[in-house]
């Protein structure tokens, strides 16, 4: 039967405050569904306080090939880091 | 059974809504009956449910039901507890879940049929879940400080189970001629067993009587509302009017629950001191 779905990629935002975040995906006929087998699958244990869901085929993706023009000139721009601030304890999630 | 945490009883449990009036005293072995019946609901579909364990139409509907079970045999566990201590003879849930014989069981016909396709199960599920969102609702303020508490907790489980299973039976319903006549078939099979839930009986009315429970009567209407409304969304006919089976109450089941009370107490009884 599931494979007769589509494929649905689900997000979940751990708390209030953070950024919805991508574990996995789900087969599910329509998105409703897709919502309820991504809490049944991916929020049974407390994970969640917001789901989204998007149809895989929505999403665009890089090109594997492309990876060398792409990522690799970022390779030795160490001075794009902000390893030479002071992060002040009290600021989380950075 | 026994390994989950023990409830916290919200402050105010008792004493509001409809049964916020004086109690008469609570006949022990009314509750006893009453909790047992709450229980045994619970355990029984919850059983029934697992069976799809491995065996779902999806990975993704597998944790679904799974989920659905553990909620329901977490119900039955609070219940059955409770019912233990209300007897006074030494039982604990676990005593009452695997050492009682089909004859001594309280939960409704409905629960207790098989599981057949998963139209059937979705159609158990959908009449039964709505009928007890509505019971929990009520339950929430029953004089009783622990039903109150565990149908305050339940009730948004249940919530979940009624809206799945409604939205299950919408998409079945309207999916292809196969899954359309398969739902159809199946509320034909589960219909008879409906009547069995809104029963009256002896025990039901000295529970309604003393602030227990409700009267299931009170929310026929809306039952029957809600049902037409979700049939109508899936595009089917409200079922026509059969003769209603009833017993399950009193002890008088089908030769299913035999089955399912073979498989489910067979490691305890087998292994009496069997540990996890």
């Amino acid at each position: 039967m599931s494979k007769d779905w589509p494929l649905w990629e689900v997000f979940v935002r751990s708390k209030g405050g953070m950024a919805h975040r991508h574990v996995g995906s789900v087969h599910a006929p329509d998105s409703e569904i897709a919502l309820r087998h991504a809490r049944d699958t991916y929020t049974r244990r407390m994970e969640g306080v917001s789901l989204w869901v998007v149809p895989s085929a929505q999403i665009s993706a890089s090109d594997p090939e492309d990876d060398a023009t792409l990522f690799d000139p970022a390779a030795d721009k160490t001075y794009r880091h902000p390893t030479f601030y002071d992060i002040p304890e009290d600021v989380k999630h950075i | 059974m026994a390994s989950l945490p023990p409830i916290d009883l919200p402050e105010g449990a008792t004493g509001k809504g409809e049964f916020d009036s004086p109690q008469a005293e609570v006949p022990h072995d009314v509750r006893f009956d009453y909790l047992l019946r709450l229980g045994d609901d619970s355990l029984i579909l919850g059983q029934r449910l697992s069976e799809w364990c491995g065996h779902a139409p999806s990975v993704e509907v597998d944790l679904s039901l799974a989920n659905m079970a553990l909620d329901l045999i977490g119900q039955a566990t609070h219940f059955l507890g409770a019912a233990g201590e209300a007897e006074g003879r030494g039982r604990d849930g676990d005593a009452l879940a695997f050492h009682r014989d089909v004859l001594d069981f309280r939960n409704c016909l409905l629960v207790e049929q098989p599981n057949g396709d998963f139209a059937r199960t979705m159609a158990r599920q959908f009449l039964f879940s709505t009928w007890q969102k509505m019971l929990f609702d009520h339950l929430t303020g029953s004089c009783d400080p622990l039903i109150a508490a565990v149908a305050a907790k339940a009730v948004k489980e249940v919530a979940y189970h009624q809206e799945l299973s409604a939205e299950w039976v919408i998409r079945l319903g309207g999916g292809t001629e196969e899954s359309r006549r398969r739902l159809v078939d199946a509320l034909d099979w589960t219909w008879r067993f409906v009547p069995e839930l809104f029963e009256m009986d002896e025990i039901a009315t000295a529970a309604a009587g003393c602030g227990l429970g409700p009267d299931v009567g009170l929310f026929r209407e809306d039952y029957d509302r809600r049902i037409r409304s979700v049939l109508a969304e899936a595009g089917v006919d409200v079922p026509s009017d059969q003769r209603p089976i009833l017993g399950g109450r009193r002890g008088h089941h089908s030769e299913h629950l035999g089955h399912l009370i073979a498989v489910m107490q067979f490691l305890p009884r087998t292994y009496p001191d069997a540990k996890w």
